[in-house]
């Protein structure tokens, strides 16, 4: 068991990085993702704003951005990000491309989500004399809500599972913490423990969403 | 909930004396002036076709009519007629590709969306399948509107609890939609559509998702909206029962044109359009269809005459018998009802006629001269 125990301390700070990456690109990726995704909702031709030149401008960008695999899209942004952050690599470069990324999947799961809402609610808010900006707000959201939170827990995951490749711009994190330290010096241990940690953190933010989800649908 | 606060009974009524409409309820509304709540000039509604070269969809032609203030109006005809159409160009949720529309003092088609949203404050709505928010409690839904409007608390509170407690769903305020049976959440709609206290209540099919007892319980709250608080209200249905118990006026919609508008009484009694006619015999179920009068042939021997029972037509019964015996002609009663519409008799009956050589219509003329709406049904 020492094989482990003797790297405790990279352990503990590569789980500090993972839930630093993971929280953060889910968070500023969330906010984004759903202004992105309101936008898509919104501006579809015959909708609340519906405008065709900025929902076709938007539908095609997020169709460019997001069938890029990850390792690619991070190299691609580069430029972009030596622009914004001054920096190509450490933890704080992969948090912005990861929160990026995960905005272009979110505005997805969100336009798909008030979708579902069934036309005649948001009729019934046009009626009371409700502006847009207020009915996506006050009564789209909410309406919507319960396949949001699980929608919104599918990207976790699917941002913890992109997190792991933070390693290669030294990004650090789990993902890093097991290839490292783990199978290159062919530490098992480190490996399968690094596994179940992951697969702990990801058992528990299911939950979680399930939890948050089965409220806002009072089920 | 407010629940210190005493709630008055009902939501006041707005202060307009003179259009208040009076205790009783005007069987016909005469010439008197009164003010019109809605005016629809020449309007058009033309829907793109959906897909590429699907040709266009004409919702609504030409349509001109006076709603005015106070009353129950009803739009009626076969669905696709372009009545749903017709409803929302009333509070602006749709617009008019022809023609103009007036709501009170303002031309709904010269304003822009934030004026039409303005004017919607002063329009509730009531919809088929009720489209309250899942989201939110009874109360909530109710809340919604007045939150939209700025009213703040706790004045909110009180008139929610006004509201809830005026369509009886006080005890309910806290629980959600989905706990209400339908009738109660048609009654929530209600609520919502007058949180605004509007002078004007648009009802889509309002009873249409619900069984008999409970559209009975509806249209009794919509007739107290109108009576008690002088709301001016537009029923969308294709259900004569609605127009039966609410509607003062009524027009008939067909295929996208008005067909006739005029007190119930009249539409319904004396069709002047052959539109009109169809819809009301589907709907009052006096006239025999085409297979039921081929039925009838097949049984009797004699000529089918169908005569209109009305309330201009009193004593007809002893002029038909009278006549029919001096003509000594035989008349089997084989298809037909009477019915009250606004406290009147209407309907029809069908006669099998058969008598000795010309006797038949030398009857049909003397009873034609005496003033009886008869109409002999024709070989199909």
């Amino acid at each position: 068991m020492h094989e482990f125990t003797t790297n405790l301390p990279v352990y503990r700070e590569a789980i500090r990085q993972t839930l630093s990456i993971v929280g953060v690109s889910l968070a500023a990726g969330g906010v984004l993702g759903l202004a992105l995704g309101l936008v898509l909702y919104a501006t579809r031709p015959g909708n609340l704003l519906g405008n065709r030149a900025v929902f076709l401008a938007v539908n095609v960008l997020v169709n460019v951005v997001r069938p890029v695999p990850f390792v690619i899209f991070i190299t691609a942004i580069q430029p972009l990000m030596l622009h914004t952050i001054g920096t190509t690599i450490g933890t704080g470069a992969v948090t912005f491309a990861l929160s990026l990324s995960a905005a272009f999947a979110i505005s997805r799961i969100v336009e798909q989500n008030l979708l579902t809402v069934d036309p005649g609610v948001v009729e019934a808010a046009r009626a009371t004399g409700a502006r847009p900006v207020g009915i996506l707000l006050t009564v789209l959201i909410p309406e919507a809500l319960g396949p949001l939170v699980l929608g919104y827990t599918f990207i976790f995951v699917a941002i913890v599972d992109m997190s792991a490749q933070a390693g290669l711009f030294g990004g650090g994190g789990l993902g890093d913490f097991a290839i490292t330290y783990g199978s290159q010096r062919y530490n098992w241990p480190v490996v399968y423990i690094t596994v179940a940690t992951i697969v702990v953190l990801v058992q528990a933010g299911q939950f979680l969403g399930n939890w948050l989800a089965r409220r806002a649908l009072r089920r | 909930m407010a629940a210190d606060s005493p709630p008055p009974a009902v939501p006041e009524p707005k202060p307009e004396p003179e259009q208040k409409p009076g205790p009783e309820p005007e069987p016909e509304p005469g010439p008197q002036p009164a003010e019109v709540h809605v005016r629809f000039d020449r309007v058009g509604k033309t829907f793109p076709g959906k897909g590429r070269g699907a040709a266009p969809h004409v919702a609504l032609r030409d349509v001109s009519l006076e709603i005015r203030r106070g009353e129950v109006f009803g739009v009626i005809g076969h669905s696709g007629a372009g009545k749903s159409t017709l409803v929302r160009l009333v509070n602006g949720l749709e617009t008019p590709t022809a023609g103009r529309v007036h709501v009170g003092p303002h031309e709904l088609t010269a304003l822009g969306e934030k004026g039409r949203r303005e004017v919607r404050r002063d329009i509730g709505m009531v919809f088929q399948q009720f489209n309250l928010f899942r989201s939110r409690t009874v109360a909530g839904n109710v809340a919604y509107p007045l939150k939209v409007a700025g009213v703040r608390q706790p004045e909110r509170d009180r008139r929610v609890a006004r509201l809830l407690d005026f369509v009886g769903l006080l005890d309910r305020a806290h629980d959600h939609p989905e706990q209400l049976s339908g009738g109660q959440k048609q009654r929530v709609g209600i609520a919502r559509a007058l949180a605004t206290e509007p002078s004007l209540l648009l009802a889509d099919e309002a009873t249409s998702a619900l069984d008999p007892e409970t559209t009975g319980e509806v249209l009794a709250l919509l007739r107290q909206v109108n009576r008690e608080l002088g709301v001016t209200i537009v029923i969308i249905t294709h259900e004569l029962d609605v127009i039966r118990s609410v509607a003062d006026r009524v027009a008939v919609l067909d295929s996208g044109r008005v067909a006739e508008t005029g007190s119930v009484y009249d539409v319904f009694a004396r069709p002047r359009t052959e539109a009109a006619a169809r819809f009301v015999g589907a709907t009052l179920r006096d006239r025999p269809s085409a297979q039921t009068l081929a039925r009838l042939r097949a049984r009797h021997t004699g000529r089918l005459v169908t005569v209109r029972v009305r309330d201009d037509q009193g004593g007809f019964q002893t002029r038909l018998a009278r006549t029919f015996l001096d003509h000594q002609v035989a008349a089997d009663i084989v298809f037909g009802g009477i019915s009250e519409l606004q406290e009147r008799p209407v309907g029809s009956l069908t006669f099998a006629l058969t008598g000795p050589g010309g006797a038949v219509d030398a009857a049909l003329v003397a009873l034609r001269a005496d003033g009886v709406d008869l109409a002999e049904e024709e070989e199909a």
